[in-house]
């Protein structure tokens, strides 16, 4: 009963979607106000149908009601409630339908807002939007339905959403169980975060599209979509740290990021958002760049589509896979479409979207930022091309391949240094106009300092030239965005007369964005910090230990002490815990107790590490294997993982730096952070 | 001859003792000289899971396949090259250059991003070349900023002599 009324209400939504992308588009093509008013409620609609359908979903999830097919696939009587509810997003299906239910809402609180002067925008946005909404309903509601149920055919069971001639409800006795691997409190929130951050993109993603379609090409839909963008990549880069670190929590293979595709399907939005949010302040303060931008944004949106595609359609396991899913083939008819739309109303357009201004250096802030957008987009190329190579390996020459760390690291290292150095010389640059001269003279003492910490590094800690590299350059980004801060305040302080941190709080206050952006630079520079530490100094021993015995790593001893094991029919899970005692030096440190956790229901192990983290390092421990008869021996992997926990100190001063970013001021109008002259690029150009 | 071929036969025999003595007291490869090999296979059936961290009942078999292979004395290239002969290329870390078509992984990126470098570096030209007469953008080099003071009026002057 809950599951038709489900179904029929996720099919009412996909009408209503479909009524308001025909009306839209009518309404404007004959500037009926009323008609376009109408769709802006269409739109509206569809959030409360879609809670409906979604809230009929989780009913049948929490209530065990496994003769729809989906709630079997992802629940089992054992699970909490809480994980039933977050089962929601834990399948195909019902992440689909998340993703409508997502899209609806932030396409309701766009289109509540006051339009006033921007009306024209409206029914554009509704019709993006909109379409957008449809496709992932239809995927909803025709192919990936998550109310199908399961009947009794003739003796067989099958999945149907309405009852076959003769057939009666198949009820099965319990579910198959979430994943185990989803069930980390991680996992609950990291995939909500990053379909927040997809989602979001649709927004500034419309409104390129309504300024393209209107032919309103200045800067103003950028000026509407900023907050949103930001908060976007706010999401998405949230999405991505979480999953780090639920791959270093329960993944058991002492990483964060393998460069795995579905990784990657994630990473490339954000490579593409991160170059978006450098270059429109370009277009904002410059009038250049509207081409790219919009080509930016275009690639955003279509990365995002993409990237789901990649991770729900199959195909990553193989082409065939791809190939006999209904929804694969639909995606990429959906992506290619938007895309091939997309520019060409960019190439409609192409005349208005001149620049309005002119660069007079090569070594201005625009042209770095410009320099900064290539090195972002050849990581996307990278990364793009060693996603899809297996694919076309396996099409053109029926071999398989694999394209993996090894290939991604040679390959972006270099550009990610560059992208440092840049961080390091574009804040000193000025808007318009800057040269070697006086960029050197505003960098000289930061670089000097660098070196000395290189050299110091170089004496006390090691001789690895890549990673002097990298602490160089972390250095210097580092001392070149402190004294940004420092010298800020100090002229504000001397001409204000405030003192010198209520003049450094007040010259924040007024330069979010500017700030804030530099507070997400340092805080990458201490996440360089953790990934330069785990990828160059990461040492790891193996071995099995019977009792009492012990294995040196670094200056590390652990000794084995005790292996339990024991079953929470409650929960549903074996527990194996070993317990060793940590010492280091010979000094007793404490103990670590990793274990390898069995999940009747879906049949899966999983791993979870001892860790001890401390600033200098990580010792992580994985349970590897066991002997169940004897319970005398068992087998460890030990890592020890330098500065690793820099990685996450440096993303949650990352978050902080956004959330400061984008925090809401009073008048937007009024606080579009000004380009800086910074007093030391100034000074020599004076005194030249 | 006879005797002859008593000492050799003895001699052989004698040979094959001491080998075998040799082997057994060499110790099986350790997990560590294992996972090296590991690290940089990938697993044939789970997808980019390195052999050394894979957890699944499979791996755990081909390590010790190589444990084997190892204490056999086979190199590294040698075991490699096995696996890639019973599961394919995909066993690498990175498609090989041994196929030609794998060629294009490597030389695709390389010439995208260069194009790509061209373009911006015509552009960039194309933009810093004045055109006569094109509006000065000085004016709103001067808008106000939050460190405005007597130095970005005097760099500002400076900047126009400079033209």
């Amino acid at each position: 009963m809950i599951a038709e009324f489900g179904y029929g209400i996720a099919l009412v939504s996909f009408l209503v979607a479909v009524y308001s992308v025909v009306a839209a588009v009518y309404g404007a093509t004959k500037k009926s106000a009323s008609l376009v008013e109408s769709s802006r409620r269409g739109m509206l609609l569809t959030f409360p149908l879609i809670t409906i359908a979604a809230g009929s979903l989780i009913y049948l999830l929490v209530n065990n009601h496994f003769e729809v097919a989906f709630v079997y696939e992802v629940t089992s009587r054992s699970m909490p409630t809480y994980l039933k509810v977050t089962a929601w997003w834990g399948g195909q299906a019902g992440s689909l339908l998340f993703w409508s239910w997502l899209l609806a809402a932030f396409a309701s609180a766009v289109t509540i807002r006051k339009w006033d002067r921007d009306i024209e925008f409206l029914p554009w946005v509704v019709m993006v939007c909109s379409v957008t909404l449809v496709f992932f309903l239809g995927m909803v509601v025709f192919y990936e339905n998550p109310f199908t149920r399961y009947w009794l055919v003739n003796g067989n069971v099958e999945p149907h959403m309405f009852q076959p001639a003769l057939a009666t409800i198949f009820t099965p006795q319990d579910g198959n169980g979430l994943n185990p691997l989803l069930r980390h409190p991680g996992m609950v929130i990291h995939p909500p975060m990053l379909y927040l951050g997809f989602v979001s993109y649709v927004i500034p993603y419309a409104f390129a599209m309504a300024a393209l379609i209107t032919g309103r090409t200045d800067d103003r839909w950028i000026r509407l979509t900023r907050r949103w963008s930001l908060w976007a990549w706010l999401f998405l880069s949230f999405g991505l740290v979480l999953g780090g670190r639920w791959a270093y929590d329960v993944l058991g293979w002492g990483g964060y990021w393998g460069w795995d595709p579905v990784e990657i399907a994630a990473f490339m939005p954000w490579l593409t958002g991160t170059a978006f949010l450098h270059s429109v302040m370009i277009q904002e303060k410059r009038g250049m760049l509207k081409h790219w931008n919009m080509i930016l944004v275009i690639l955003t949106y279509a990365l995002v589509i993409f990237g789901t595609f990649l991770t729900r359609s199959g195909v990553l396991s193989s082409v065939h896979a791809f190939a006999n899913s209904p929804i694969g083939p639909l995606f990429m008819a959906f992506v290619s479409a938007t895309l091939i739309a997309s520019i060409a109303l960019v190439i409609y357009r192409w005349p208005q979207l001149r620049g309005e201004t002119e660069m007079k250096s090569m070594l201005s802030r625009e042209a770095l930022f410009l320099l900064n957008n290539l090195l972002f987009m050849s990581v996307l190329v990278i990364c793009f091309w060693g996603v899809m190579f297996p694919l076309v390996s396996e099409l053109f020459t029926g071999q398989k391949v694999t394209v993996g760390p090894p290939f991604y690291e040679r390959a972006t290292a270099p550009i990610f240094a560059g992208l440092m150095f840049l961080m390091g010389v574009a804040p000193l640059s000025a808007w318009g106009h800057s040269t070697v001269k006086t960029l050197g003279r505003a960098m000289w003492k930061s670089a000097l300092i660098a070196l000395l910490v290189t050299v110091i590094l170089f004496i006390t800690y090691t001789k690895n030239y890549i990673a002097l590299i990298g602490f160089f350059l972390i250095a210097l980004v580092l001392f070149v965005t402190a004294q940004e801060f420092w010298r800020g305040a100090r002229a504000r302080q001397r001409s204000q007369n405030e003192n010198f941190f209520s003049a450094l709080s007040r010259l924040m206050g007024r330069n979010r964005r500017r700030y804030g952006g530099y507070i997400i630079h340092i805080s990458m520079m201490l996440m360089a910090i953790g990934i330069l530490g785990i990828e160059v100094f990461q040492s790891a021993t193996q071995g099995a230990l019977a009792q009492g015995e012990e294995l040196n790593i670094a200056e590390y001893t652990v000794k084995y002490r005790e292996l339990a094991s024991w079953d929470d029919t409650g929960k549903g899970v074996n527990f194996t815990r070993a317990t060793l005692d940590v010492y280091e030096n010979g000094i007793y440190l404490g103990e670590l107790n990793p274990r390898i956790d069995y999940y009747f229901d879906s049949q899966q192990n999983m791993t979870i590490p001892g860790n001890r983290s401390t600033f200098r390092d990580d010792l992580y421990i994985i349970l590897v294997d066991w002997q169940p008869t004897t319970a005398m021996g068992a087998t460890f992997k030990i890592f020890v993982n330098p500065l690793v926990n820099w990685l996450w100190i440096g993303s949650l001063l990352f978050l902080v730096g956004i959330i400061f970013a984008a925090w809401p001021d009073r008048d937007p109008a009024e606080e579009i952070s000004r380009r800086g002259i910074t007093q030391s690029a100034t000074q020599p150009s004076a005194a030249d | 001859m006879k005797k002859f071929l008593y000492t050799f036969t003895f001699i052989i025999l004698l040979g094959i003792l001491f080998t075998g003595a040799a082997l057994a007291q060499d110790k099986l490869p350790t997990d560590d000289e294992v996972n090296k090999v590991a690290h940089d296979l990938y697993c044939p059936v789970c997808q980019n899971t390195p052999l050394d961290v894979c957890p699944t009942d499979a791996c755990k078999d081909w390590r010790e396949q190589i444990r084997g292979m190892l204490a056999e004395g086979k190199t590294e290239a040698q075991i490699q090259q096995y696996f890639v002969d019973q599961f394919g290329d995909r066993v690498l870390a990175a498609p090989p250059l041994s196929t030609k078509f794998n060629l294009i992984i490597y030389i695709i990126p390389p010439l995208i991003i260069l194009a790509g470098a061209i373009i911006l570096f015509r552009s960039l030209k194309e933009w810093t070349t004045p055109k006569a007469a094109a509006a000065s953008s000085s004016e709103d080099e001067t808008e106000a900023s939050p460190l405005k003071d007597d130095y970005v009026a005097r760099f500002e002057e400076e900047a126009k002599k400079q033209k």
